[in-house]
């Protein structure tokens, strides 16, 4: 069975989506001809035609309000921002329309923004954010940031198959670098399950995304020093799988967020005060934070380097903890 | 595009649809007029904003649509949902912030919807947001082969947000059956029209789209329904968004804590005199429309409607606390089951019939017009179209390169000035 990177497990899951169904359309800038910045729709526009793979005018707000209308009717759309970065000029469409609809007025918003985020590439300050805290503080969206290939397939499936707006986060440095079988029958990941990456017993590794695989390198070579660390695989920020996090910690007393979103603010934050709420006698150590600097992600690869978690940064924080 | 004058003379109205028109417009201002004295009595628990003097504007535009046609208030359209079918104590209520309201206590004002029965999409306050939202509800409509118009209202002011020129464009360039409604009622709250925007018919923003643009007395009722009904019609046979400039009054403050007393008294007693429904009423009483016994009718019709409406809200309870937590995320098929309604074979939308050969195929190349009838050449690299076409044969010194031009043909012509005759 051939292997399938991240970015192709996400073109397939848009391609059988469309396939299966006829209400879901992909709309979003350069996604037709161009078959996207990323290829990532590359070949849709073929088989779906015009009206089914839209390309709009540089207009993120735009998108996100044609996408939300468009649900209104009982489409499914998915919006490709070209860079998740964008996101930020749809921020007001996003957080008072989409998100409010339900509470408000009983107006579910079934759509899906996606797009390819996170540094590691060299993209700058404007090609390399990781927004998902922006969203997660408003109520009404789900926030999936899957790590491999088969989540990325299931959980975008099960993102265009569910009622609520999903902002659907593709870290770009993943796109060609991993790759793994998938299942050639459907399936799909739920949403707002966490997964154990790598059982252990002495400290307990929590991340998301491109972070995953930082986490992994470090627990393998915590692993040579006699240190069993467990990863945990959030996958989905919103819902957040608490029982996943608590589990893990009670079992291991110690909690180490590693996250490529900058510290303040991130989710690691918010994990801290879910333990210190939930778990606080089963605590023996801080819980520690690795996550990106507190700037804008810069350009050069010596300040980016020095900006991002790596392995070593994480493995340094691991050995730290694990002392207590 | 021109700016289209009001088609009020060529449009037919019944004698129905003139005493359908007077009876909104004096519901229209009967359920404010209500809404006035419980905001007095302190019962409307957040702001209350008139469309005093506006009537013609939300009842004549919203009358235009048909009952499968979707549309999306501002604030002040009050006017435009009781026409759609919304009843007066969901007005009350949404006021009132009751359980029995729309939203459930969850929103106030005429921030609510209903997607299922009356195709009504729920405003927000940060204005222009509704643009894109109602050019996708119009893409979705001809995609599932329905075939709806989408309304939608935008102020003087709203029209100078970043989303209205996006949304605009957008629908423009899909062709997206959307009326758009410009209310221009002078004032974005204390600033006006003349410190937002150095143009004096914002109708003429149409041009930048490329698409129709009328302007309409707003105070005129037959006039602005005609020129609505007109948009409507041309929208649903796939012409693309129409947007119409209504010029009239904001007579009340902002809300009713603004006692506007930054307008020039000269302009208010100006508007005062043009009141929509004073008008209208001589209008109908000219015509022999309306008689003072109708008049009567329709006003004692009202006072009852009105008084069992407000019992109605005034009796309902506030939301019970436990509901503030309800209702951030739909749980699925147990609480929308969301099916479109599809008025095309489906089949249709899938391979094989969907697949095509993903070039663009750009309208007017080669031709020397562009899409808008006027040149283009320069923009996509045109090349010389055959000498049927009369406007660009004589602008053509191109010759196969085995035989070069020859000098003195090349300087008779002048290319630039044909080139403007370019185009269909």
């Amino acid at each position: 069975m051939p292997l399938v990177t991240f970015l192709e497990a996400i073109r397939e899951a848009l391609f059988e989506e469309m396939a299966a169904d006829p209400t879901v359309v992909l709309i979003g800038e350069d996604v037709g001809v161009y078959g996207g910045a990323f290829k990532t729709s590359e070949g849709l526009l073929a088989k779906f035609g015009w009206e089914r793979v839209i390309d709009t005018p540089i207009s993120e707000s735009a998108i996100i309000g044609a996408a939300c209308g468009m649900s209104y009717l009982g489409l499914r759309p998915v919006a490709e921002m070209q860079f998740i970065d964008f996101i930020a000029c749809c921020f007001n469409q996003l957080t008072n329309f989409v998100a409010k609809g339900h509470y408000l007025w009983n107006a579910p918003a079934p759509i899906v923004v996606r797009g390819p985020s996170g540094g590691g590439v060299h993209g700058g300050p404007f090609h390399s954010a990781n927004p998902e805290m922006y969203f997660l503080h408003t109520p009404g969206f789900k926030i999936v940031y899957p790590s491999t290939p088969y989540d990325a397939k299931g959980l975008l499936k099960a993102s265009i198959r569910d009622n609520n707006p999903v902002l659907f986060f593709e870290h770009k440095f993943l796109y060609r670098r991993i790759k793994e079988e998938l299942p050639t029958e459907d399936y799909v990941v739920p949403l707002g399950q966490a997964v154990v990456r790598r059982p252990g017993k002495h400290l307990t590794l929590i991340s998301y995304g491109a972070m995953m695989h930082v986490s992994l390198e470090a627990a393998d070579a915590l692993a040579k020093e006699g240190i069993e660390a467990e990863v945990i695989d959030l996958r989905t920020l919103m819902p957040l799988d608490e029982e996943a996090v608590l589990r893990s910690v009670r079992k291991t007393n110690r909690c180490l967020v590693v996250h490529e979103d900058t510290k303040t603010g991130g989710l690691a934050g918010e994990i801290a005060a879910i333990l210190f709420e939930r778990a606080f006698q089963d605590l023996d150590g801080p819980l520690v934070r690795v996550a990106s600097l507190d700037t804008p992600v810069p350009y050069a690869p010596s300040l980016e380097e020095a900006f991002l978690p790596n392995a070593q940064k994480v493995f340094a924080a691991a050995k730290s903890l694990a002392g207590y | 595009m021109p700016v289209l004058e009001s088609p009020a003379k060529t449009q037919k109205v019944s004698r129905e649809q003139y005493l359908d028109l007077y009876y909104y417009m004096r519901l229209n201002r009967e359920v404010e007029d209500t809404m006035t004295r419980l905001f007095r009595q302190n019962k409307i628990v957040g702001g209350l904003y008139s469309s005093l003097g506006q009537e013609a504007v939300s009842v004549g535009t919203a009358y235009a649509l048909e009952k499968r046609d979707w549309l999306a208030p501002m604030i002040r359209n009050i006017g435009a949902l009781l026409v759609k079918g919304v009843p007066p104590r969901d007005i009350f209520t949404q006021h009132m912030a009751k359980y029995t309201s729309p939203t459930k206590g969850k929103d106030g004002t005429s921030h609510f919807g209903d997607l299922d029965n009356l195709h009504i999409v729920s405003p927000i306050s940060m204005l222009g947001d509704l643009i894109p939202v109602m050019t996708g509800v119009a893409m979705a409509g001809r995609y599932l082969g329905q075939k709806i118009v989408a309304m939608t209202w935008i102020g003087d002011g709203g029209s100078s947000t970043g989303v209205f020129h996006e949304g605009l464009n957008l629908a423009a360039s899909q062709k997206a059956a959307l009326v758009l409604v410009l209310e221009n009622n002078l004032w974005a709250y204390s600033t006006p029209v003349r410190r937002q925007v150095p143009i004096d018919n914002l109708a003429d923003r149409g041009k930048a789209y490329g698409i129709s643009s009328y302007i309409v007395d707003g105070n005129d009722v037959v006039a602005v329904y005609t020129t609505a009904k007109e948009a409507v019609d041309r929208a649903r046979a796939g012409e693309g968004p129409i947007l119409i400039e209504a010029k009239t009054f904001r007579r009340r403050g902002h809300a009713q804590h603004d006692p506007a007393d930054y307008v020039p008294v000269e302009q208010r007693a100006f508007w005062e005199k043009r009141d929509p429904i004073a008008l209208y009423e001589k209008f109908l009483t000219e015509k022999k429309l309306l008689d003072f016994k109708t008049k009567q009718e329709i006003g004692n019709r009202l006072t009852t409607l009105l008084e069992k409406e407000r019992e109605f809200a005034e009796n309902s309870p506030m939301p019970p606390p436990e509901t503030a937590v309800q209702g951030v995320y739909c749980t699925g098929d147990d609480c929308h089951k969301i099916r479109a309604k599809w008025a095309r074979p489906q089949e249709e939308l899938l391979p094989p019939k969907t697949s095509v050969d993903p070039v663009w195929v750009v309208e007017g190349f080669g031709r020397g017009g562009s899409t808008s009838g006027t040149t283009a050449p320069i923009h996509f690299g045109d090349v010389p179209s055959t000498p049927k076409d009369p406007a660009v044969s004589r602008n053509s010194p191109v010759k196969p390169a085995s035989k070069p031009p020859r000098k003195a043909a090349a300087k008779t012509l002048p290319p630039k000035k044909t080139a403007k005759k370019g185009g269909r």
